[in-house]
């Protein structure tokens, strides 16, 4: 019997983690507490000025999401770790690229998802009127919740090896997500404020590069990082 | 043209940090024999077994195993073989039912539901097909990993302590198991300190002293 094909490997294995995640929702419940406490913490910090808040939204959101990447992408190994499940999928074998691209996926609809949760919230606690609509705020969302997985995935993995991963995974990735964030949070803020100066195009050029870089990265560097 | 032998190590290590698990061990293993290996606790038995799986690379050394060299070959040898781990592979929020399907789906079966099920039954497990893994006795774990390598239909079944947490009862399902699967033709690599059973069960016996081979 032939096994399946990258594309039908990377669904039947999407399919298992999203079904894992079903089965675990006090971690999605929890995912989502936390990243609404960022939020709502960032507007105590600043207290009750929502010009401040609404001019900043984009930013305390993207990092909201950042904070909430961690926990899930940490998570999404956590699981194959347990009874060396990793090892399982490599000796069956499942095709290593099917394995990025499942947990790649797999976070960025979950990150997708948290955003969609944090944004009426935001838009009502701070006060925040979308001047462009929502449907540019997608598109900025996914691509930016897919910058984020992308490299996460990959240094998750690394991670993953190491005693002290709860620590590593964050000090690997913030510093190689910047371009990604500020992208975002630039992009996020224009769509939030308006863009009299026609620059969203560039910032979201900035993201699709970034994506483009690290999702062909992530296939090529992934299988090396889980084997031995 | 006779078949390659089952597996061929051809002077082999295995390093972790400054310690040598297995240390430069040379040995054949016919097509059709069952090798039994023993040694006590960390004498690199194994290190030995997730070597031939490829689940790691040997330090020094070469392996071959079906006639595929493990490094050349790696995923030829990782769809003939399958490995029985201290480790069940299992995943804890899943059925036994559905990591047997994810696993069959990932393999091309055609059928993974009907596979699966009759795996189950084969175990018998069929009752708690539904439950999900985390619920599972110690015992029923082992035969459900059992189930997830008979599963992969391999050429080459590496049994790493498979009579561990099984019950009398579950240990003489297991050598039946064992024994169907001589008699299917599949290959035999068993590690295990039960070395009566393993001897009734097994052709050949390798011995390893602190990663070392020596004559039993």
């Amino acid at each position: 019997m032939n096994a399946p094909g990258l594309l039908r490997t990377t669904w039947i294995l999407l399919r298992k983690d999203l079904l894992l995640e079903w089965r675990t929702r006090a971690r999605l419940n929890a995912l989502i507490f936390f990243a609404l406490a960022t939020l709502l913490l960032f507007s105590f910090a600043l207290g009750p000025d929502t010009t401040l808040l609404a001019r900043h939204g984009g930013g305390y959101l993207w990092l909201a999401l950042l904070f909430a990447s961690v926990l899930s992408l940490g998570e999404s190994f956590r699981v194959e770790q347990e009874n060396l499940c990793l090892d399982g999928l490599r000796l069956s074998p499942t095709d290593p690229q099917a394995i990025f691209l499942s947990k790649a996926l797999g976070n960025a609809l979950l990150l997708v998802f948290l955003g969609l949760t944090l944004l009426p919230v935001m838009i009502a606690i701070y006060g925040i009127e979308l001047k462009m609509g929502l449907a540019p705020l997608l598109g900025i969302l996914t691509l930016g919740c897919t910058a984020l997985s992308a490299p996460g995935v990959v240094y998750s993995a690394i991670a993953n090896h190491a005693r002290a991963k709860d620590v590593l995974l964050p000090l690997l990735l913030f510093p190689l997500v910047i371009p990604a964030l500020l992208a975002a949070v630039k992009a996020t803020t224009l769509v939030l404020q308006g863009d009299p100066m026609a620059q969203l195009g560039s910032w979201v050029g900035l993201l699709s590069a970034f994506n483009l870089i690290y999702w062909g990265l992530g296939l090529v560097l992934f299988p090396r990082v889980i084997e031995d | 043209m006779s078949p390659p032998n089952a597996l061929v190590l051809d002077d082999v290590s295995r390093r972790f940090g400054r310690r040598w698990a297995l240390a430069r061990v040379s040995y054949t293993l016919p097509t059709g024999k069952a090798l039994l290996l023993t040694g006590h606790n960390g004498s690199g038995k194994s290190t030995l077994l997730r070597m031939i799986a490829t689940a790691v690379r040997p330090t020094a050394g070469r392996i071959t195993v079906l006639g595929h060299d493990t490094r050349e070959a790696t995923e030829q040898v990782r769809r003939e073989v399958a490995l029985l781990s201290h480790d069940s592979f299992l995943y804890e929020d899943l059925t036994a039912h559905q990591n047997l399907v994810v696993l069959g789906r990932l393999l091309g079966r055609p059928d993974p539901a009907g596979d699966s099920r009759a795996l189950l039954e084969r175990m018998g497990l069929s009752a708690r097909g539904s439950h999900p893994v985390r619920h599972f006795s110690a015992g029923m774990r082992k035969r459900l990993a059992i189930a997830r390598l008979l599963a992969q239909k391999p050429r080459l079944a590496l049994l790493d302590e498979p009579f561990g947490e099984l019950d009398p009862a579950g240990i003489l399902h297991m050598e039946q198991v064992i024994e169907e699967l001589r008699a299917e033709g599949v290959g035999i690599i068993l590690a295990t300190h039960l070395v009566e059973q393993g001897e009734r069960l097994c052709d050949v016996r390798l011995h390893l002293v602190e990663g070392r081979q020596v004559t039993p």
